[in-house]
């Protein structure tokens, strides 16, 4: 062939051996990027899809029109809930690893999104999320040795031993059962919504999504159906910068960022650094008021990085630096909220190590309490019996046959 | 008692049901305002209002994967793919979403979701507007799957369907909704008020699922079909002069099994006839069922007739459709077995 075309294959900017180089990232100055009124006309903000909201600074100060949302009292209360997600994800790694159950994914750097965002929803909110939004859940004070129990598909297993490991559901923590399939939620999410305000309600939702995942077309349906029938939606992307072994430019294409996908649809989009949870409960609150308010959905890009592997059957070191973690720019969500905090003078370093040692003792607690229920490997697991179950609402003819030859 | 077409008695079992619970909602594309392509949801969101039934965007993935979303909250949605044809882009969410819900959740979220779709050839709709595609949903766990062959029983059957607590596919042979067809194409179209199962009552009634029923009673051959193909196989054992049993399954899943058995065990024969596609057809998992329930009543092998193993063609679509002469051949077939 002699024609002038060459496919485009998007790289990082290194591969492993290669420096971190995070310097296409631009960051914008804390406090830089202007609060508009709520019912805003989303053709007056194209240009936040691009920037980044950001609360806390470097020297640890929060600043600008998006502070103030939180009291130091709940500050300190969000401190605490994401140590104690970071303890958990510790402790249950541990757990995979000692072969107490198959599968465990962290959600290490990426803390203050779901943990903040959780506090910006109220009771009867129902969230979409991905498999890396456990903070959803534990912010809200759902029981741990709850979670234990599902990882471990033990005896007490909520979801009687049926799912993935971390692949929970609670109507009644507003945490819809997650897939395992990726972006299906999304659209599920707006339809949820769409109920919500055909049912003439104040209830809404919060659809999740990774990155990667914004490539598929469940993702674009979403936007659809939140645009044309302006449901009551608070559309969230994490861009951890990491799909499995994929860099985040695979699924971007030629956009400039994600938060620019909303723009098409007329959605107001923002870009919000995921790793000031300041930032990230502001940000929230304001798409929370939108979408209550009857003014449809926001998109949202939680800019991070995915600090751990993507699971435990992932080994990072094989497609990008070791180095990159401590290269990102937007630092530790936890050591920034700390920092903010012991500025304020609300905390210390003495009271730091003293919470986590409390913080790890709960856990410990809590996974006792689980592992006397059974582990994945020692049992006992669910019964057999209960396998048959819950296919349907009720058990048809051929799968009581099936469960009287497997001998149940 | 009124008389209806296939179109009418659907549509009235929507009226019915939205009338009744303020949780259904119907929308998918050209549904609202127009009433859909085939006018199955005419006058519906006039009479309910914009907020009940609605146009949806052309993005089945999306229509379904709302309708999810819907149906957890607590809705109970009716949702029309146009075409048969175009399901498959909403089929991760059938598959791995509304027929699992139920199950992965243990019971915390279920899926009341009603997927109605025209299915089948006999219209010259060529490849993308003929299919049969039940066997790619009754191989799912989680779904049922219901092919009604009249207007009765699409009315009925589409008020048990809304009003079950899981996800159904409802299969609408879209060759019937005017008029019963018996695979003679020559033939002017008999309408439904012609017909004694184009009568249809009032109100509200349930054909339930899992329920099939005999259509034509006969001694020496059990004829296992649905939709179109019930009128087809009537038709054929009138023609061969056979002393057939046509049972009209009318639900795929839950199979009626009781039913099955007793006519095969009586008979001794089985005929499975269907217009979708042969190889790992719906007729596959039948002859299976037969074969282990009736195998020491059985006197001859059991034969299927179904839709040759190609894309459904335009042209030559008489030559695809599996009409009066192959059923009954096979008739004999099994009878000579």
């Amino acid at each position: 062939m002699s024609g002038g075309l060459r496919l485009h294959v998007p790289e990082p900017e290194v591969r492993p051996g290669g420096a971190p180089d995070f310097s296409g990232v631009k960051i914008a100055k804390a406090g830089s990027v202007r609060r508009p009124p709520v019912d805003v006309d989303p053709a007056e903000i194209r240009d936040m899809a691009y920037s980044i909201i950001r609360v806390l600074n470097r020297a640890g100060e929060a600043v600008g029109a998006w502070s103030g949302s939180l009291s130091d009292t709940e500050l300190l209360a969000g401190l605490k809930t994401m140590m104690r997600v970071r303890a958990f994800d510790r402790r249950m790694l541990m757990a995979q690893r000692q072969g107490k159950t198959s599968f465990y994914m962290q959600c290490l750097g990426e803390e203050a999104i779901a943990c903040a965002f959780r506090k910006a929803l109220e009771p009867g909110d129902m969230n979409f999320p991905t498999y890396r939004q456990q903070g959803l859940l534990i912010a809200d004070d759902y029981p741990l040795g709850d979670m234990m129990c599902q990882i471990y598909s033990n005896r007490r297993d909520p979801l009687k031993g049926r799912q993935l490991p971390i692949m929970y559901s609670s109507k009644a923590h507003g945490f819809f059962s997650i897939s395992g399939n990726l972006a299906t939620q999304f659209v599920q999410a707006v339809g949820w919504a769409m109920a919500s305000a055909i049912k003439g309600g104040d209830r809404i939702a919060a659809a999740w999504i990774g990155d990667g995942s914004t490539a598929e077309s469940d993702f674009h349906s979403g936007l659809v159906f939140a645009s044309t029938y302006k449901a009551p939606v608070v559309l969230n992307i994490v861009n951890n910068q990491w799909a499995i072994s994929t860099f985040q430019g695979i699924a971007r294409g030629g956009s400039g960022t994600f938060a620019a996908r909303g723009l098409g649809f007329g959605i107001p989009s923002l870009r919000v650094d995921g790793n000031d949870y300041l930032a990230v409960h502001a940000a929230a609150q304001w798409a929370v008021e939108r979408a209550r308010s009857n003014l449809g959905p926001t998109l949202i890009e939680w800019v991070t990085y995915r600090a751990a592997a993507h699971s435990t059957s992932d080994d990072p070191s094989a497609y990008r630096p070791k180095e990159e973690t401590d290269a990102w720019p937007l630092g530790d969500p936890i050591k920034r909220l700390k920092n903010h905090l012991i500025l304020k003078a609300v905390w210390s370093e003495e009271r730091h190590v003293q919470a986590e040692a409390e913080i790890d003792a709960e856990i410990l607690a809590a996974q006792k309490q689980a592992e006397s229920h059974g582990t994945l490997h020692t049992g006992p697991r669910p019964s057999v019996r209960d396998m048959f179950e819950g296919v349907y609402e009720e058990m048809p003819p051929h799968l009581r046959r099936q469960r009287q030859e497997a001998g149940y | 008692m009124p008389r209806m077409t296939m179109i009418e008695a659907i549509r009235d079992a929507h009226a019915v049901k939205m009338a009744e619970d303020d949780n259904v909602v119907v929308y998918g594309e050209d549904v609202g305002y127009f009433g859909g392509v085939f006018r199955c949801t005419a006058g519906l969101q006039e009479r309910f209002g914009k907020n009940r039934c609605f146009d949806a965007p052309i993005n089945e993935s999306g229509i379904v994967g709302t309708a999810i979303g819907m149906a957890a909250f607590g809705l109970r949605p009716v949702v029309e793919m146009q075409f048969a044809d175009y399901v498959y882009p909403a089929f991760d969410q059938i598959v791995s979403e509304a027929a699992r819900l139920r199950y992965r959740s243990a019971g915390d979220f279920i899926c009341p979701l009603v997927v109605r779709m025209p299915t089948g050839g006999g219209i010259f709709g060529g490849q993308t507007h003929s299919q049969s595609p039940e066997a790619l949903f009754t191989h799912v766990s989680g779904l049922k799957t219901v092919v009604p062959s009249n207007p009765y029983d699409a009315k009925g059957l589409l008020i048990a369907a809304i009003e079950d607590n899981d996800p159904v596919i409802v299969l609408e042979p879209k060759r019937l909704y005017n008029g019963p067809f018996d695979g003679d194409h020559d033939k002017p179209v008999t309408p439904w008020s012609k017909h004694p199962l184009g009568e249809v009552p009032e109100g509200r009634y349930t054909v339930p699922l899992g329920q099939g029923i005999i259509r034509r009673e006969g001694a020496d051959l059990t004829v296992l079909a649905y939709g179109t193909m019930v009128h087809v196989a009537e038709a054929a054992a009138e023609s061969v002069d056979i002393d057939a049993e046509v049972i009209d399954l009318r639900t795929l899943i839950p199979l009626d099994m009781p039913l099955i058995e007793a006519s095969v065990k009586k008979t001794g024969r089985c005929l499975i006839v269907h217009e979708a596609t042969l190889t790992s057809g719906f007729g596959a998992e039948l002859v299976a069922v037969v074969a282990d329930a009736c195998f020491y009543h059985l006197e001859a092998p059991i034969l299927r007739v179904a839709g040759w193993d190609t894309p459904y063609p335009h042209a030559q679509e008489w030559d695809y459709f599996p009409g009066q002469a192959r059923v009954g051949g096979a008739m004999k077939r099994v009878m000579e077995g």
